[in-house]
């Protein structure tokens, strides 16, 4: 299946090992991602909160490009960006916006094709039984739980996928996979968002809750499908820790990161070494035997700075 | 012959849009009309009067009123014309309200279409002939379907009046809803104590027979004549030797099967008796649960069973009964909630319904009316009662108010701190609905003397999480739309005032009996305003929720009032049937007897004319559907007033060409 792809602009910094993981389960699972010539910013937060037509514009633009490929569809990872691009085509079947954006690209926007999200190509063009199929490491040992995020699936007339007050596609996925999936309600919370930027006290709060409740329900890690959720709950982790009161030391990956470790994938295809909160310990007791396995991993120093500055994206 | 014609006003409802006085006008060219003209209200006293007055001086004898719907006023006139000496068959409606003026805003095309159809009505009229209804004997006896406070208070009316009195119940115990509530508002009655002398007056009066766990399985016949067949389910108990001593129940080994009577919370027996006060006091064994139906081996009761009742070969029993009338009392269901995510979709152990929460109240409930939540037992101190669960929701489509939920919550907020002093609880609401008699002054009560926190705002999530002591919480978030900013309750126990809907099941007994339903499961009455008792199928009556959202004093009110309507039926000695009828032509019928095989009600048989097959229609059993007629190959049989002629005299009237 030939899938156009939008990366999207964390892809390339922040969240280099969801892009790398991205490609490299792709590949493996059969899906070949050619990635959108020119492509452009999806105007992200600021774009939307500052003008509609201006967030539909810059998406638009990007699918009118997407639109010339021979592709079966068109998939992000991001689930920031698939609301924008998503938002876009939606908002475009008023006349009154399509113009508003027409005029914003200088030439009229052909017919826009729909986006979706790299997650949901995966669990609804291939079965759990295809997937459980493939796996060569299975992740026993792992107690997950899954974290969405709020834009993954809400609002549901917009993004049509998955429960939007349960989702389970990633819980499924992980179940395929071998890992163990903790009940956790807060799937769709809030993680804060980019109130981390001018607010890290909203945000250490909101995150420490997902980390906490995570933690209660007996997970050992947390995966995730959203870069900015993703750093929130990973980088910004000592900072909710702190806000919280409690030590999480709670790894957390993407998604693409656990699939493709169970697929069996090279390290250099995972880039599990650029996860904050270090996953080396508890990886490392999934390779122990099993009666061996300690029921906490212990995370290891942290290496990599994780000052505010460097956070802001 | 002479036709008159009177063209309505309705007030400005139709003049508005029609002139009706050149309606009027128009009609005079129409055949056979020698007077027209139009009126203000043609139905009110002194339009009444101006037909019987027209009819003697310009000498009518057909009269066609242009004006509302004939489900308005058709019998109104009927009986004007038949006040001036008109056989009231000889008049004819022309509605050019409900399909000319509401509908249309263009004057000169609603005075066109109006006359066409005045003219329309004229043709058919010329074409009538007078028609003459048959008397009939009426069976007094009534069922009453649904043994719940209102069908249990029309059983009684019923019964006090002298009338014999059917009673069909579904489950195994007659009490219904309100046998499971604890108390009730606004006064805090015992529940049970205030309905347990009315089930026991219907298990001791003489008039009433009681079928408990039967179902209806057909009626036929018709007003004053009803057949029904009822399904007596198998209780694999005979109920005629058990004497409810309750050894079978203390025995079954079969012991963690869902409590139906206590909504799930709580286990019961394979063999149970539903409840100390159960009318009829007897066993019911569940074959699905039971170890000795289900797998062959066990028979436990039938060894400790003093009086030998235990039958394990019983198997259902069809019987019948001979009816006049039928109240249906058939009640509520609870909508199904688990569909509603942001409640936790039935998985959260600790978010029950009101329903189940008065079992938990109730001392004959699973906890003995302790307070004690479902996951681990604990005493809740921290109790959220959220409101319109699947009520007032246009986005589940369910935008209708389940009236009683207010008030019960009051209630269950009061009963909470009365059974838990230290504990406070909050209601999450959207607006309190409390227009009953003492009932605003109840809910205050609950506020101002009980502490209740009234929230006015939705919840957007519960989310369990495990408190630092271990034990797991439910955290309710929600808006105070008051304050303008999201809450958050930590709650020990969450209570969902869940939106009601007609009972499960009702849909297909309203098909058994002929009446309408709307999307809800609830049965429509007649008339809104004016017949809130009455169907539109004659003999059958409602009473309780079934025809709508209601609370108990209501519920009883309509119990009483269907056995009013039940009680002037009866009144009279002999009722008159409808002589708009299928009659069959003899000569031109061929016996081929498709009709027979189309008739829903078996009103037609087949005779021997001769030597040769002939349909033959039982007047009192049609009920002039008009199947029979558009099916006969040779137009045979005829519907007297909507016979193939008068039909096609108002095509003909309609397609000039």
């Amino acid at each position: 299946m030939k899938l156009a792809y939008y990366p999207g602009c964390s892809g390339e910094g922040t969240s280099k090992e969801y892009d790398v993981s991205t490609r490299a389960i792709c590949e493996a699972l059969g899906f070949t991602l050619t990635d959108i010539d020119d492509w452009s910013c999806c105007g992200s937060t600021p774009g939307h909160s500052l003008d509609h037509a201006l967030s539909g514009a810059l998406s638009a633009r990007n699918l009118a490009l997407a639109s010339t490929m021979e592709a079966d569809c068109v998939v992000t990872p991001c689930p920031s960006c698939l609301s924008n691009l998503k938002h876009a085509k939606h908002r475009m079947e008023d006349p009154a916006f399509k113009a508003k954006v027409d005029e914003l690209l200088d030439e009229p926007t052909p017919a826009l094709p729909e986006p979706y999200s790299v997650l949901q190509v995966i669990v609804e063009k291939l079965s759990m039984e295809e997937i459980a199929a493939k796996v060569k490491k299975p992740l026993k040992g792992l107690k997950v739980a899954c974290y969405y995020g709020c834009l993954m699936v809400r609002p549901p007339k917009v993004m049509q996928f998955d429960d939007y007050e349960n989702p389970m596609s990633l819980d499924n996925l992980l179940v395929a996979l071998g890992a163990e999936v903790v009940p956790f309600p807060l799937k769709t919370e809030c993680c804060g968002a980019s109130l981390g930027v001018v607010d890290k006290e909203v945000t250490s709060k909101l995150s420490g809750r997902i980390l906490e409740r995570a933690k209660q329900f007996g997970a050992n890690c947390v995966v995730s499908a959203c870069p900015l959720c993703q750093m929130n709950l990973d980088l910004r982790q000592s900072q909710a820790e702190e806000a919280m009161g409690q030590k999480f030391e709670l790894p957390i990956f993407y998604y693409t990161q656990l699939l493709g470790l169970a697929l069996g994938l090279d390290d250099s295809a995972l880039m599990m070494n650029k996860l904050v909160v270090s996953p080396h310990a508890l990886l490392k007791s999934l390779d122990a035997p099993a009666e061996a396995v300690a029921p906490e991993a212990k995370a290891e120093p942290k290496a990599e700075d994780k000052s505010d500055e460097g956070a802001a994206s | 012959m002479r036709i008159g014609i009177f063209v309505c006003h309705c007030g400005s409802n139709i003049e508005a849009t029609v002139n009706t006085a050149a309606v009027a006008k128009k009609s005079l060219e129409y055949p056979d009309v020698v007077f027209a003209t139009d009126t203000m209200y043609t139905c009110s006293e002194p339009g009444q009067d101006s037909i019987v007055e027209a009819i003697k001086e310009h000498q009518l004898d057909g009269v066609v009123v242009a004006s509302c719907s004939p489900r308005m006023h058709e019998a109104t006139f009927r009986r004007t014309v038949q006040r001036a000496g008109i056989n009231p068959y000889m008049f004819e409606m022309a509605n050019i309200r409900e399909h000319v003026s509401w509908i249309g805003k263009d004057k000169d095309a609603n005075t066109n279409k109006s006359a066409e159809l005045v003219l329309l009505a004229s043709e058919k009229l010329r074409n009538n002939r007078p028609l003459f209804p048959q008397q009939f004997d009426v069976t007094k006896r009534v069922l009453v379907i649904g043994g719940g406070v209102a069908g249990i208070q029309a059983a009684l009316d019923c019964a006090d009046g002298g009338i014999d009195v059917v009673m069909v119940e579904k489950t195994a115990t007659i009490g219904g809803k309100m046998a499971k509530l604890d108390k009730t508002f606004p006064t805090i009655d015992c529940s049970s104590c205030v309905l347990s002398p009315k089930t026991v007056d219907v298990s001791q009066n003489e008039k009433i027979t009681l079928h408990a766990y039967s179902e209806i399985e057909s009626i036929s016949g018709f007003v004053g004549n009803f057949t029904v067949k009822i399904r007596k389910k198998s209780t694999y108990v005979d109920w005629t030797l058990c004497t409810g001593c309750g050894s079978c129940i203390e025995k079954c080994p079969s012991k963690k099967n869902p409590d139906a009577f206590n909504e799930g919370i709580g286990t019961t027996t394979a063999i149970n008796i539903p409840y100390p006060q159960a009318i009829p006091k007897k066993a019911t064994i569940y074959a699905d649960v039971c170890r000795k139906l289900r797998d062959g081996k066990c028979g436990v009761c039938a060894k400790v069973c003093p009086t030998g009742a235990i039958k394990y070969d019983m198997v259902d029993e069809i019987i019948e009964e001979q009816v006049g009338a039928v109240i249906t009392a058939t009640g509520y269901d609870q909508m199904d909630w688990t569909q509603l995510g942001e409640y936790g979709a039935g998985k959260l152990p600790d978010v029950v319904t009101g329903l189940q929460y008065e079992r938990l109240l109730s001392a004959s409930g699973p906890t003995e009316g302790h307070i004690k939540r479902p996951s681990d037992g604990l005493e809740p101190k921290s109790v959220v009662f959220i409101q319109c669960v699947g009520s007032r929701d246009k986005s589940i489509g369910r935008p209708y108010c389940s009236g009683f939920c207010c008030m019960y919550t009051a209630k269950q907020a009061i009963l909470t701190k009365d059974h838990v002093p230290e504990s406070q609880s909050y209601v999450f609401y959207m607006d309190i609905r409390a227009p009953g008699k003492m009932y605003d002054e109840f809910t205050r009560r609950a506020m101002e003397e009980y502490g209740t926190e009234y929230i006015r705002g939705r919840v957007s999530t519960i989310q369990p999480h495990i408190r630092p002591d271990g034990v797991v919480g439910y955290m309710v978030r929600g808006a105070d739309t008051l304050l303008g900013q999201p809450v958050e309750i930590d709650a020990d126990l969450v209570v969902l005032a869940v939106g009601v809907e007609g009972a499960q099941g009702a849909a297909q007994l309203a098909e058994k009996l002929r009446i309408s339903y709307d999307q809800y499961g609830f049965f429509m009455e007649s008339h809104p305003k004016l017949k809130p008792v009455e169907t539109n199928t004659a003999g059958v009556y409602l009473a309780g929720v079934c025809q709508g959202v209601k609370d108990i004093p209501t519920s009883v009110s309509q119990g009483s009032a269907a056995a009013a309507k039940v009680m002037a039926l009866f009144s009279k000695p002999k009722l008159q049937s409808d002589p708009q009828i299928a009659f069959v032509d003899i000569k031109r019928c061929i016996g081929c007897g498709k009709c027979i095989t189309v008739c829903p009600y078996q009103a037609i048989k087949e005779v021997s004319f001769r030597g040769a097959p002939k349909a033959e229609v039982v007047g009192t059993v049609c009920q002039g559907c008009g199947l029979c007629n558009a099916t006969c190959p040779q137009g045979a049989i005829q519907v007297a007033h909507f016979t193939d002629n008068q039909l096609l005299a108002e095509v003909n009237a309609l397609c000039q060409f």
